[in-house]
């Protein structure tokens, strides 16, 4: 945005002031999460900057939280849990997602929006009155404290990014396309994978990212719903910041920032894919 | 109907509603012979593309049976249906390619992959489009479109064909000739058509037979010449063509002529179509090109009406003009441009007339 050669003085004072602002609320987002990244690197067993490090001296730096890290078999056990919670929980909440998006899209279905609202209510209601709730529910049907459980629990949370992002592919969907390929012979089943489905790819794959990412970051539920059997690495961390205080979180809160930006980076590849075949679609 | 003359798609008795209440298909019989090319034409809201819908299986009848080839198939799933579409806005697949979307009804038929790239490539050629095989539809331009809709339909070779209004989006010199174009296919191939449209000019040059749509119901089911110079009512004859109308009463009908009086008084001559018995009110309809204005070519004895000269158009080839006639001021002649043609001018007085059959008294 440039400024208008017609500019007043108080117009340039408020543009400029403006991209300072931006640029503070960047810094204010972003600077808690690049800080831990040098951090992690600490050769001490503190969470400062220790003087060493300000001076840029080699031997203030190491990679032994990252060591830790891998050769810990708490934190290896921790890992384990995750990413056998993750991926499952993630399945069930795209199928069950995407199913819901595509089943709310059509016109004839009672009470839409009613549906909407409680599918997506895991995502508004406070995590901790979730969390509670699940956790008696679980216990009387004897979830609680199951690997099940934590995975139908993360499902439970990660359904709502799924159904949004599908919805939203869909409101581009063209549906004479389903009848297109009724017509051409092409029975209910077959019609969803050759033709609804690779067009609400991207929908489908960014709503699983989030749903991944929902499932690999939470602590709240898995604190209430999980057991000494399903902690993951959220929750090492959480009882890591408690009771030993070990730098090594910060070495796992690296990797996990450096997942997260390759998962989130994916998402906007995907998205530029989904545009360019929305603007192929005819009409 | 005995089974022998049943035609190769029957609407039976058909009526459908969407809220149980109000019926926007009011009983509909209709029997279409195998190898026809027969339009729906009507205006929008008249049920036209809820046949077809229902024809498809996208829509099901509340009413009666829809057969074909002898066997009901209400309850065919859309599917199972055998029945080539193409649709309005084309709905070829964008993800993929033309060919694929030509091999896709013959993939889902489990047709080995020389054959389907034999077909497809027939197919192609079919609609002079084989050198496109590669793109994907956004590539191509919206005649382009239209053409890989037509072959897709007909690539698996359906006995059935229907085009819900596929020419609507095209400009008008690739409509006329995707008209040709499609017409030229249908009858090579030897298909049943069942085309939807409220385009009246596609329908009367692509038609074998059509069916003009208002209300729910079907007005009159005729041939495309028929239709234009032998109306059966004035909803047909003021929806196809251009038509004037004149208000009047009958005097009395001897001959199969009717004599009408005007409300300004004047006796015209007309065929009674819906009208029977002098003292009944009509609406008698006059084509703007079956109007003549010199009398010496009219048969002696017949009625002539006075009129007013309003308004003189030149459209090159024909000369349109605008009369006053017992009191309507939207009375249209359409004269060729012939050497020896008049060209009226506005405020000059004259006597007009016509044959009586060309002069049709229908309902009011």
């Amino acid at each position: 945005m440039e400024l208008p050669p017609y500019a007043t003085l108080g117009q340039r004072i408020w543009h400029y002031g403006f991209k300072l602002l931006c640029g503070l609320i960047f810094f204010f987002l972003i600077a808690p999460i690049l800080v831990i990244i040098p951090l992690s690197f600490n050769a001490e067993n503190f969470f400062t900057f220790t003087p060493g490090m300000l001076a840029l001296d080699a031997d203030a730096y190491s990679l032994k939280h990252y060591q830790d890290f891998f050769t810990n078999p708490d934190w290896q056990q921790a890992l384990r849990n995750s990413l056998r919670i993750a991926p499952v929980a993630t399945l069930l909440a795209v199928s069950l997602g995407t199913l819901a998006a595509i089943g709310l899209s059509q016109p004839h279905v009672p009470f839409r929006r009613a549906i909407m609202a409680i599918l997506i209510s895991p995502m508004i209601v406070p995590l901790i009155i979730s969390a509670a709730g699940m956790y008696f529910f679980y216990s009387d049907i004897r979830l609680q404290g199951t690997y099940l459980g934590v995975v139908l629990a993360h499902a439970a949370l990660g359904i709502p990014f799924v159904i949004i992002t599908v919805t939203a592919t869909l409101v581009g969907f063209d549906h004479s396309l389903t009848r297109a390929s009724a017509s051409l012979g092409a029975d209910p089943v077959t019609t969803f994978f050759k033709v609804q489905m690779p067009l609400i790819l991207p929908g489908v794959i960014s709503g699983a990212l989030f749903a991944f990412i929902t499932s690999f970051d939470e602590v709240v539920v898995v604190l209430f719903v999980g057991s000494a059997n399903q902690q993951t690495l959220p929750w090492q961390m959480f009882t890591g910041l408690r009771e030993q205080i070990s730098p090594t979180i910060l070495a796992v809160a690296t990797l996990l920032v450096v997942i997260s930006i390759a998962l989130l980076t994916m998402v906007e590849v995907l998205r530029r894919r989904s545009e360019k075949l929305r603007g192929m679609s005819p009409g | 109907m005995t089974e022998a003359d049943a035609g190769f798609v029957v609407f039976d008795r058909v009526q459908k509603s969407y809220d149980g209440e109000t019926l926007v298909v009011k009983d509909l019989n209709l029997s279409i012979g195998k190898g026809e090319f027969l339009t729906m034409l009507g205006p929008s809201g008249s049920g036209k593309t809820t046949c077809l819908m229902m024809l498809a299986g996208f829509e099901s009848a509340t009413h009666g049976e829809i057969l074909l080839d002898g066997h009901p198939i209400n309850n065919i799933p859309p599917h199972k249906r055998g029945i080539g579409m193409v649709f309005q806005n084309y709905a070829l697949f964008p993800h993929m390619t033309v060919a694929e979307n030509l091999a896709f009804p013959l993939e889902v038929r489990k047709i080995g992959k020389s054959e389907r790239e034999a077909k497809v490539k027939r197919a192609l050629e079919m609609v002079q489009m084989g050198a496109f095989g590669g793109r994907r539809p956004a590539q191509l331009s919206g005649g382009q479109q239209q053409r890989i809709a037509l072959a897709r339909a007909l690539v698996f070779e359906p006995e059935l064909v229907l085009m819900d209004e596929p020419l609507g989006a095209l400009d008008k010199q690739l409509r006329e000739h995707m008209q040709f174009e499609i017409t030229r296919l249908a009858h090579s191939l030897g298909i049943t058509t069942v085309y939807v449209t409220h385009d009246q000019t596609e329908a009367l040059t692509m038609s074998d037979r059509v069916a003009v749509f208002d209300d729910g119901r079907i007005q009159q089911l005729a041939p495309p010449d028929l239709l234009y110079e032998a109306p059966e009512n004035s909803f047909v004859a003021q929806f196809i063509g251009e038509n004037n109308t004149l208000e009047g009463t009958v005097e009395n009908i001897t001959d199969g002529v009717a004599v009408v009086r005007l409300d300004d008084g004047e006796l015209i001559d007309a065929k009674p179509v819906n009208v029977s018995k002098p003292g009944e009110r009509t609406l008698v309809s006059i084509r703007p090109e079956r109007v003549e204005i010199d009398k010496s070519r009219l048969s002696p004895g017949v009625h002539t009406v006075h009129a007013e000269v309003l308004e003189f158009i030149y459209m090159g080839d024909i000369y349109r003009t605008r009369l006053r006639v017992a009191g309507n001021e939207d009375f249209v002649i359409k004269t060729r441009n012939a050497p020896d043609q008049r060209r009226l001018r506005p405020g000059e007085h004259i006597e007009i007339g016509w044959l009586p059959e060309d002069c049709r008294a229908l309902d009011a």
